[in-house]
């Protein structure tokens, strides 16, 4: 028989080690579902994690994207994070994302057409102060009233997105635009233009925001005392009580962090690749960040790599369903396995196996 | 005491990664015998009797029982054999009544009425009074106890195992199980009995087996020895008893005035009109059975429940309303009960730990960041002064024994240096040895001029290092008195809660919150 022991110690091997394997299972299993989708396993595994940094044809595409796609993943899923270390459950990251960016645009939009250096710092506060706002609002219910912060924040995306389209159809609707929905697009907006800052790299002022906040974020969490309350919180809440954390406090600081990054990646997204606001400009990169957020073991590096990782089979993903006709809804079962083997694998850090012989009553 | 054992133990072996819990353990257990199984927190004791009861089987060994093989594959084989066992952590259902609750763990329960019938029989026989149609959640700890002897009493059993009995006890509920115990020796049944307070098993037992480091390093009549001997028995070293000395106390330092306290929990206790001083250099012992009170007062005054201001003074400053850690600032320091999960995080290392309420004191935080050098030299030097066995301050705090980590959260606030510490249950689970250094080290540090408050349910451990003894009973504190010339019985009596006030209903928490 087969029984699980809690180890005296996590196993620092298995730290390091759960993620690579966790990300071997995965190229296993999924090679497994494509064979049995009709498909050449090698072909298709290929094609979604090899293909968009190497291959001649598509790295050119696909190389941008990739920065592109994993700055908002990373910069989300980095303010999720403290959050989630400390038990507090912010699940509507998107929400926050989507009234950022529309904070930001709103701005953009209100002063065009301006020509001006300052209007796209004045728009990154808009958007982050959009998104920490918006998060301020399941914080304080939680605080003042005790309502649940993960249902809150998850129904206040719906809120955000009816708010979206409301925008996109009335007040925020560009007036040369021949009655279609949509805002003026940002990218023909010189000074609000999120634009790349060396072309052809993908990279903008989004990424370059999203690896600085990992740097603050590593920071904070190692050296910062914010850090440790997160850690002490989230590991023994009575402790971090004795040791004079102040909970409600922590609640308002955790939202308002993952709110206003967030915002950012928002303000980022429709000031640059996305360009204008539309019904449907916001394609789920808060919903994506938790996963990327668990990916990465709540860590800032982890959360770095896993942010790329999942960009990667996104890009991958879309030259698959082309390429091979791999269906998307694949895809995404193979980013599900993805979560499923790290936190599968994550048991034998905390955990052993131990054979006992069977035995005869 | 007829010729052959009840129960032969021979050999047995049980190992854990990194440790072998029992390491060819033989003993054996007479017939209408009261045997004790002594030893430090770790010696292997608990393993020992889970073998017996069937909840873990040995790598090694084997086992007899009235001379046939027994090798019981889950409890309720051990059970058919006539092997009973109450556990020192109550497993009962606080919104069951007590029938119900022993109907619960029968293989096939009679009905009701006549279990009820039966459990009278029972309860009277063995004098061990107890009303089958009460819930659980209203009895006492002694009462919840009773239930699980009684249990364990229908099923008639030749073997009867406890696992530290009499932790959660006042003394004269004590005596009451001890006189049903002896009953049951004369009855002729056997009786294995897990403890490490000494005078009670002088008191009790006929015969002692001592364990130390999972092996059987004695075996000795209780009766013939000293409690010192067994002490040094069950450490393997001899070590000094701390003593208590006359020292001058000075003025006030911490003064709680009417404290009143709603209950933090559904099945905790609200404290009411709680008065007490403290003086410098003197030592405040509190006693009562656990779940009194005990909790909330930590509580409050650690700071993490506030009150009204006056309520707790601390150099005659009202700081009722100060969270934990400016009442740190101030001096006023404090150790809760529980270790893992509360005094300290199980899953961080000494030095976060060290971290955890040193930064204050210890000035281990600069403008928002953590000198973790400090807190690490701050955790060495806690390990070192404090005896703290472990491999090195890079280890979890769960990876300690009960009583390491013990000495180590002790210990930490006393390096931080006090005006007042108040400590919960300071040596609750730790083993002689460790227990004896943490008292001296509370009484050095009154000698220092500080004021400390114990609060405790071990009666031998107030008696032995507190000035004044106060009870909490209830959510109510008796009026303290000079412990010098206090006799168990009275204190027993305050316990019980005679002392002047009507008798306080528990749990009447919620119906009086205080803003």
């Amino acid at each position: 028989m087969v029984t699980l022991e809690k180890r005296p110690e996590p196993s620092e091997p298995w730290r390091w080690l759960a993620p690579l394997l966790a990300v071997a299972l995965t190229l296993v299993a999924g090679g497994v579902m494509f064979a049995l989708l009709g498909k050449d396993p090698v072909a298709a595994i290929r094609m979604i994690f090899w293909d968009p940094l190497f291959n001649e044809t598509f790295a050119a595409y696909a190389r941008p994207q990739l920065l592109v796609k994993a700055a908002p993943l990373i910069l989300i899923a980095l303010g999720l994070s403290f959050g989630f270390r400390a038990n507090i459950w912010n699940i509507g990251a998107e929400g926050q994302y989507i009234m950022g960016a529309l904070a930001a645009a709103g701005v953009a939009l209100a002063l065009y057409p301006l020509d001006a250096w300052w209007l796209f710092p004045l728009m990154i506060v808009a958007g982050a102060l959009g998104g920490f706002l918006w998060a301020m609002i399941p914080a304080f219910l939680r605080t003042r009233f005790g309502t649940n912060e993960i249902l809150v924040s998850l129904m206040l995306v719906y809120v955000a997105e009816a708010f979206q389209a409301a925008m996109a159809l009335g007040p925020m609707r560009n007036p040369e635009g021949h009655g279609f929905p949509g805002s003026r697009n940002l990218q023909d907006y010189p000074a609000a233009h999120n634009a790349e800052l060396v072309a052809g790299t993908g990279m903008h002022w989004g990424v370059v925001t999203a690896f600085l906040a990992v740097v603050i974020g590593y920071i904070a969490l190692n050296r910062h005392l914010f850090g440790f309350q997160v850690r002490l919180t989230g590991q023994a809440p009575r402790a971090a009580r004795f040791a004079g954390v102040d909970a409600d406090r922590l609640v308002v600081i955790c939202l308002g962090i993952s709110g206003a990054l967030a915002g950012l990646a928002g303000m980022f997204e429709i000031s640059g690749p996305s360009g204008q606001v539309s019904i449907d400009f916001n394609i789920g990169y808060g919903f994506t960040a938790i996963i990327v957020a668990f990916l990465g073991r709540l860590h800032p590096i982890g959360i770095l790599l896993a942010g790329l990782l999942m960009a990667l089979s996104y890009i991958g993903g879309e030259l698959a369903q082309f390429g091979l006709g791999v269906p998307a809804a694949a895809i995404k079962a193979l980013q599900g396995m993805l979560l499923f083997f790290l936190l599968g694998v994550d048991v034998f850090t905390n955990y052993r196996l131990r054979w006992k012989p069977g035995r005869a009553g | 005491m007829s010729d052959a054992p009840l129960l032969v133990v021979d050999g047995i072996t049980r190992r854990y990664p990194g440790v072998v819990a029992n390491d060819h353990v033989s003993f054996d257990v007479g017939r209408a015998e009261i045997h004790a199984l002594l030893g430090e927190n770790g010696a292997g004791k608990s393993t020992l009797v889970k073998i017996i009861y069937g909840l873990v089987q040995p790598d090694e060994g084997r086992m007899l029982l009235e001379g046939t093989p027994y090798a019981p594959a889950e409890p309720r084989e051990a059970r058919a054999a006539g092997i009973a066992m109450v556990f020192q952590h109550f497993s009962l259902f606080e919104a069951l009544s007590v029938a119900e609750n022993i109907a619960l763990g029968m293989e096939d329960p009679p009905p009701m009425n006549a279990l009820a019938t039966r459990i009278r029989e029972v309860s009277a026989a063995y004098g061990l009074p107890l009303d089958p149609m009460r819930l659980v959640g209203e009895l006492s700890a002694g009462e919840r106890q009773r239930v699980e002897i009684i249990r364990c009493l229908l099923q008639e059993p030749r073997l009867l195992i406890m696992d530290e009995p009499t932790s959660v006890l006042t003394p004269q509920e004590v005596e009451i199980l001890f006189r049903t115990l002896r009953r049951l020796r004369e009855e002729g049944r056997s009786i294995l009995y897990i403890s490490h307070k000494l005078e009670e098993i002088r008191a009790l037992c006929d015969r002692a087996t001592i364990l130390r480091l999972g092996k059987v390093v004695a075996s000795c009549d209780p009766r013939a020895c000293s409690a010192r001997e067994l002490a040094e028995m069950m450490v393997g070293s001899s070590f000094t008893q701390p003593e208590r000395t006359q020292r001058p106390f000075g003025d006030v330092v911490l003064e709680v005035k009417d404290l009143d306290l709603p209950a933090g929990s559904p099945f905790g206790t609200s404290l009411r009109n709680v008065s007490f001083k403290v003086r410098a250099g003197e030592i405040l012992g509190i006693g009562g059975v656990a779940g009194n009170g005990q909790e909330e007062l930590l509580a409050a005054l650690s700071g993490e429940r506030t009150t009204a201001a006056g309520a707790v003074r601390l150099d005659k400053e009202a700081i009722g309303r100060l969270p934990p850690n400016p009442r740190r600032a101030r001096g006023l320091l404090s150790a809760p009960e529980e270790r893992l999960g509360h005094a300290a995080a199980p899953d961080m290392t000494l030095t976060e730990n060290a971290m955890m309420t040193g930064a204050v004191r210890r000035h281990l935080v600069e403008r928002g960041f953590l000198r973790w050098q400090a807190a690490r030299r701050f955790a060495e030097e806690i390990v070192q002064r404090f005896d703290v066995r472990t491999a090195g301050v890079e280890h979890v705090a769960r990876s300690l024994s009960g009583g390491n980590l013990q000495k180590f959260v002790i210990g930490r606030e006393i390096l931080q240096a006090p005006r007042a510490l108040v400590v919960n249950q300071p040596t609750w689970g730790v083993d002689a040895a460790a227990a004896a250094a943490i008292r001296q080290a509370l009484i050095d540090l009154a000698e220092k001029g500080v004021a400390v408050v114990v609060i405790s349910q071990d009666l031998d451990e107030l008696l032995e290092i507190s000035d004044s003894f106060a009870a909490l009973n209830a959510g109510r504190l008796s009026e303290p008195r000079p412990t010098e010339g206090l006799g168990i019985d009275e204190i027993g009596l305050l316990m019980g809660g005679v002392h002047g006030a009507a008798p306080a209903s528990r749990n009447g928490a919620g119906q009086e919150e205080t803003v």
